[in-house]
């Protein structure tokens, strides 16, 4: 049977998921498990410490990934991901901390907190399934929705442009820029390892297809036809500047390693300046230790 | 357990009341801050972000509020005892996130030195409008506990009691200040660190595969796990159940949403605090808070002078409000006076809480100032002359 000789030899990356919440919310043909699948295959390739690796979500679809998750994870509030994750990384500095969210929830009510945490080159991998639409609450105009859409609150044609997420957060500070789609699940498993090699700001942009939505209201067909465009019209340019790679309904999608550029993190800065400027009255933060009730 | 001694500055010092909170923070073991300037509560950040590298710790300013507000919550769950500091329109943009703390049971402290409103208001005068928002703000049913200090002793002395309070019960503690408390400079002692008493987090000794997040063992207050210790526990905002994990029955939101109540409302006596003076006898009782308690002050003694019998209660706890101790007193007295700088909200609780025994007056202003005694004076002796209800 089938179903037994999958037991035997294991779904890999299952040791990864709160198998206890299955099945997921998400719809035939959503990308968001796709991507689940990558990360969980980088976290076995990049042998990471599990218990270091904390995920944090914010709201939507893609929000709902900290719940799958089986890590220290927190669904936090609409757009909040990064601030949260900042201050679970200062107080504990040891945590691999990665955020997984939307890109409605990231570049929208979140953009502000992602344009400082690159900036400031806060140490957080970010991992912003963009699937060019608000779909957990219906099929709204994002942000990253591209020119002409059509949307359930642009129902004439979106009008107004769209962000290029990777400049935006090339020019903001990140030292670490990559765009894959569903459809490239290796390459973004390997961009997941890369970032965790990385100190500092990791952005990494995942199209996915929201054929519920976004491709049902713009004919844009079913999962697998998104998966036939993503093969069809994805082109691989490491290092292509990141001006030259905003998105269209249904033209070219550049993808690759944008940017692999190192500056001092956030922390590092931070001890640097307190050790300049103080001398022998800096004081380390000491390691969280709990004081058990 | 007692303070950490690093963060303990013991000694007899001339300080402001911001100045004065930083330190209560620092005593109580907070050693993460994140905050945005706002004034008159700036001070409070300015003076933790030039103390914390010296004792181990880390500030961070950031982009806004509604970062700060969160921020603070992630240092929680990695292991700190963390807080922010705001005024009026920062205070409305923390709002959510005071109900995710709430939903979350996540521990902190929101540092609220008021000022006159709304909208922009008066960002360098003092108000006490921000009550009923402390208490109500965030979307949905919940309960918080709000202090209301009246002198930079007790800026230091209760944010201590703040950070214990948000330990004890899981729950964000709102340290109500307002512009004149912050800024007005006082003899402030501080003790010896083993003087002071600090409450640890309720952390869980259970190994990884007994632990249930959100399981409580009768006292309705869960215990907690830190990112990192291998606990994988889940975190969110949505309606959960034991494990943590999100469940949007109406059976699950009743038993979540009245744990949350219940767990400070049944303890409401216990976290009660106020100071009160001559009550036996009063045939008036002048409730106030905040720097209106010291300005009450002239005006009771004035009324005694008079030969009026009037009864002082301070609140310290604003929140739960000690509705006890109203009903008690309404039996037997009079009348109450509530002078306060706003249109009318705690007002409002004690006219609630005498439930008709007594009669309730009203002493507004609408902020920028403090009141003049003689303005207090004037409805005491009205309500004194009033018939017993």
């Amino acid at each position: 049977m089938p179903g037994s000789l999958i037991n035997d030899l294991g779904n890999p990356v299952e040791p990864f998921l709160r198998s206890d919440r299955m099945p997921h919310i998400w719809c035939p043909g959503c990308g968001i498990g796709t991507t689940v699948n990558s990360f969980a295959r980088a976290l076995i390739e990049s042998k990471i410490d599990l218990q270091s690796l904390a995920l944090v979500s914010g709201i939507g679809c893609t929000g709902r990934v900290a719940g799958y998750v089986k890590l220290d994870s927190f669904h936090t509030t609409h757009g909040r991901a990064i601030p949260f994750a900042t201050g679970l990384k200062l107080a504990n500095p040891k945590l691999n901390v990665v955020v997984y969210s939307g890109d409605g929830d990231l570049s929208a009510i979140g953009g502000n907190h992602l344009i400082h945490a690159a900036r400031r080159n806060i140490d957080l991998k970010v991992i912003c399934v963009n699937n060019l639409i608000y779909a957990m609450t219906g099929g709204q105009t994002a942000p990253t929705t591209p020119d002409h859409s059509i949307t359930s609150t642009n129902p004439y044609g979106v009008f107004e442009p769209s962000f290029n997420l990777p400049h935006l957060v090339e020019a903001a500070g990140a030292v670490y820029v990559a765009r894959w789609t569903t459809f490239h699940v290796r390459q973004l498993s390997r961009s997941i390892s890369e970032a965790f090699q990385k100190k500092g700001f990791s952005f990494i942009e995942v199209i996915s297809p929201c054929p519920t939505l976004y491709q049902r209201r713009n004919k844009l067909g079913d999962g697998l036809d998104a998966m036939k465009y993503y093969k069809e019209k994805s082109k691989v340019r490491h290092g292509a500047p990141t001006n030259e790679v905003g998105l269209t309904m249904t033209g070219e999608i550049v993808v690759g390693k944008f940017v692999d550029r190192d500056r001092p993190d956030y922390q590092t800065m931070m001890r640097t300046q307190y050790t300049e400027s103080l001398g022998e009255r800096f004081v380390e933060q000491p390691e969280m230790v709990c004081d058990c009730s | 357990m007692k303070a950490d001694p690093r963060g303990v500055l013991t000694g007899t010092h001339f300080m402001d009341g911001d100045h004065a909170c930083c330190e209560g923070a620092l005593a109580a073991g907070s050693r993460f801050a994140a905050g945005y300037p706002i004034t008159p509560s700036t001070e409070i950040v300015e003076r933790f972000a030039s103390r914390v590298p010296t004792v181990g710790g880390t500030f961070i300013q950031m982009e806004d509020e509604l970062a700060a507000s969160i921020t603070l919550q992630g240092a929680v769950w990695g292991g700190a005892k963390a807080f922010t500091v705001t005024s009026g329109p920062g205070f409305s943009l923390m709002m959510e996130h005071i109900g995710y703390a709430a939903m979350t049971e996540t521990p902190c402290v929101f540092v609220d030195v008021q000022r006159g409103g709304p909208s922009t208001g008066l960002p360098t005068l003092p108000a006490q409008a921000d009550m009923m928002q402390a208490r109500w703000g965030s979307h949905g049913d919940y309960e918080i506990i709000a202090l209301c200090p009246n002198s930079p002793q007790e800026c230091f002395d209760l944010t201590i009691k703040a950070f214990n309070l948000a330990e004890e019960f899981r729950v964000p503690v709102m340290f109500m200040m307002d512009e004149v408390v912050g800024h007005m400079t006082e003899k402030v002692v501080i003790p010896a660190a083993d003087q002071i008493e600090v409450v640890p987090r309720r952390h869980t000794r259970k190994p990884v595969d007994e632990y249930l997040p959100y399981a409580t063992n009768g006292d309705l207050v869960p215990e907690m796990a830190h990112a990192g210790e291998g606990y994988n526990f889940h975190v969110t905002g949505l309606t959960h159940d034991e494990h943590g994990y999100p469940n949007m029955t109406p059976q699950i939101q009743d038993k979540l949403v009245r744990r949350l109540q219940n767990k400070i409302r049944d303890a409401a006596d216990r976290i009660a605090l106020f100071e009160e003076e001559q009550l036996e006898g009063a045939d008036v009782v002048v409730v106030s808070y905040g720097i209106t308690s010291r300005v009450a002050q002239r005006a009771i003694e004035a009324a005694r002078e008079r030969g009026l019998r009037v009864g002082k209660l301070r609140l310290i706890t604003a929140w739960p409000f000690p509705e006890k101790k109203i009903r008690e007193l309404a039996a037997n007295v009079k009348a109450f006076v509530v002078p306060e700088l706003n249109l009318g909200q705690m007002v409002r609780e004690v006219e609630r809480a005498a439930a008709g025994q007594a009669k309730t007056f009203a002493v507004s202003h609408a902020g920028g100032g403090v009141h003049n005694p003689e303005d207090i004076l004037k409805v005491i002796v009205e309500a004194s002359r009033c018939q017993a209800a």
